[in-house]
């Protein structure tokens, strides 16, 4: 049997069973004493002034996409620069090492390219205002 | 005893292969169940260690009541915290509500299963590992599992009902994504560096190079730190629970148990950013000055020095969080997001591109990777961290508290806050 996910799992029943003991032990010993004041939406003592659920700044929706866009952005860098060594190798590498002679451009001349376009995109995004908070 | 028994008893194993499968077994659950008793203990500690160097910073006591020195102030605030009533707003959507703290908990601590905390153990059953699970993805891993932190808080502030938690909830998100980004950016040169995901190894080639991270890519230390404060909703970047603005934001409407449930997981994402940093930058659990430790399993003594040792460097880190909080004010927002996004992001690029070129041109002159190799790396990070800070000094780029006034009056403010610190110092005299 492969071993190697086990702990995750029997880590995750741990710390979930943990969570549902913690809150179901202070259910079970607390006093609850309800009143139509404390049951408002707590804003510093005023009287709350219409429904929470109002329309909210554009703004975060823009944040969300972008984040979208650069985070797979990071997750295609992540294989390169694990990879980068034999990348920039010409010939397979020896104990770790790259021949004498054998350096190869390819990995930087990738992620270069990779990069550049991914400038573009980011000036146009920058000079259209979606990263201006005021 | 039946002859079979006693041979396998007798039986030499190999103390550096892994071990069986039962050994195993058993290892994960003592390590398991004695390393969440101690990263609940340390949490526990890190909320009273907060106040106390709070008080000290600002030259007041501090808890002082509960037991000698306010030791037992964290299981007193427990106690409290399970005996105290439980508030469910009627206007609340209820299963979100309850589902929110949980959802922030558990990711928070399932993420140290993949730190190393120190080095493997030659044990008589064969070679025990001192990580929950090492998995092969490991820095994969944590990246995946701290980005799930952001739902806990999301819903919990859209759940509440309330306008602050809402905010909160909002600012949240959006700060969590747009570092997020900066935070993965961050760590592309130290795998260029280390080729292997896997954290032990990581560990190991700080090792090999005879200097830890923090000097060989210095730069990628300041991101990283940078993007752990805004991941943690740590000040400077506390802006989701500004307590000035929002009340304490996302978790406004929350009591008793399901607070604590919050408040422990942002403690415990603080004390694994603290283990991350000591991990990726600051050698680990390495022993200085000593070798048997990278090449295979050790001895129990040593595993219980490298232990004291990233455990030191943990702790000086979760130090180092609460001094920042003393240290520096609140960012506004529109900073929060410019420095994400217009100052850490185009940084963490040109970085990546700067080590892989040094990387590739370290190679083609042929050096092996040992001492010279990270001095080199050393010396180009020192420049870059020169010119990095000398384009930040400017000011320019995030806008400061002043940066919509006329240059012309922002002169003549200054001259007249001039005049004034003369005048009082005059006074003085």
């Amino acid at each position: 049997m492969d071993r190697t996910y086990l702990p995750i799992l029997l880590l995750f029943g741990f710390v979930a069973i943990n969570a549902v003991v913690m809150v179901g032990l202070s259910h079970l010993t607390m006093r609850s004493r309800p009143s139509p004041v404390k049951d408002q939406p707590y804003e510093s003592g005023i009287p709350p002034l219409g429904d929470a659920r109002e329309r909210f700044s554009v703004k975060f929706y823009m944040v969300a996409m972008l984040f979208i866009i650069f985070d797979i952005e990071t997750v295609f860098m992540l294989p390169w620069s694990v990879y980068y060594r034999q990348l920039s190798c010409a010939q397979p590498l020896v104990n770790g090492v790259c021949p004498a002679g054998a350096v190869s451009f390819f990995g930087l001349g990738e992620m270069i390219v990779f990069i550049l376009i991914l400038l573009v995109g980011y000036i146009y995004v920058w000079k259209k205002g979606a990263l201006q908070w005021d | 005893m039946s002859p079979s028994l006693s041979l396998a008893l007798l039986q030499v194993v190999d103390r550096q292969a892994p071990a069986e499968f039962w050994p195993w077994f058993v290892a994960t659950l003592v390590k398991l169940v004695a390393l969440f008793t101690i990263y609940m203990i340390v949490v526990a500690y890190t909320t009273l260690a907060e106040r106390k160097v709070s008080a000290w910073m600002q030259d007041r006591y501090g808890p002082n009541r509960v037991g000698p020195r306010g030791l037992f102030q964290p299981l007193a605030d427990g106690l409290k915290n399970i005996m105290k009533e439980e508030t469910l707003p009627p206007y609340a959507n209820k299963v979100l509500f309850m589902l929110a703290p949980a959802m922030a908990f558990i990711p928070a601590m399932i993420l140290w299963a993949v730190i190393p905390f120190a080095a493997p153990w030659a044990s008589p059953w064969g070679r025990i590992e001192m990580q929950l699970a090492p998995l092969p993805i490991g820095l994969l891993f944590v990246i995946a599992f701290s980005s799930l932190g952001v739902y806990g808080i999301v819903l919990a502030g859209w759940s509440s009902n309330n306008k602050y938690a809402l905010l909160g909830g909002l600012r949240s998100s959006a700060q969590m994504v747009s570092y997020e980004i900066s935070m993965g950016m961050s760590l592309i040169p130290v795998l260029l560096v280390a080729g292997n995901v896997t954290l032990n190894e990581i560990v190991n080639q700080q090792a090999s190079l005879h200097l830890w991270n923090v000097l060989t890519l210095g730069v990628g230390f300041f991101l990283y730190t940078v993007s752990a404060f805004a991941e943690t909703n740590r000040l400077p970047f506390d802006l989701p629970e500004a307590e000035s603005e929002l009340i304490t934001g996302y978790h406004t409407e929350y009591s008793a148990m399901k607070f604590s449930l919050f408040f422990i997981a942002e403690y415990a994402n603080m004390l694994t950013q603290s283990a991350m940093i000591a991990t990726l930058f600051f050698g680990g659990w390495d022993i200085p000055f000593m070798r048997a430790d990278n090449v295979g399993a050790v001895s129990f003594p040593l595993v219980l020095l490298s232990f004291a040792i990233m455990f030191a460097k943990t702790l000086f880190f979760l130090f180092f969080f609460i001094w920042i909080r003393w240290t520096l004010p609140r960012f506004r927002y529109d900073q929060l997001m410019s420095i994400g996004w217009k100052v850490l992001l185009p940084i963490a690029l040109a970085y990546i591109v700067i080590v892989a070129g040094t990387l590739l041109a370290l190679d083609a002159a042929g050096l092996k990777r040992d001492f010279v190799y990270g001095a080199i790396l050393f010396a180009v990070n020192a420049v870059l961290a020169v010119v990095m800070f000398r384009i930040l000094d400017r000011g320019r780029i995030v806008s400061p508290a002043y940066g919509r006034l006329d240059p012309q009056e922002l002169a003549r403010l200054r001259s007249v806050s001039r005049a004034r610190t003369h005048l009082t110092v005059s006074a003085g005299d």
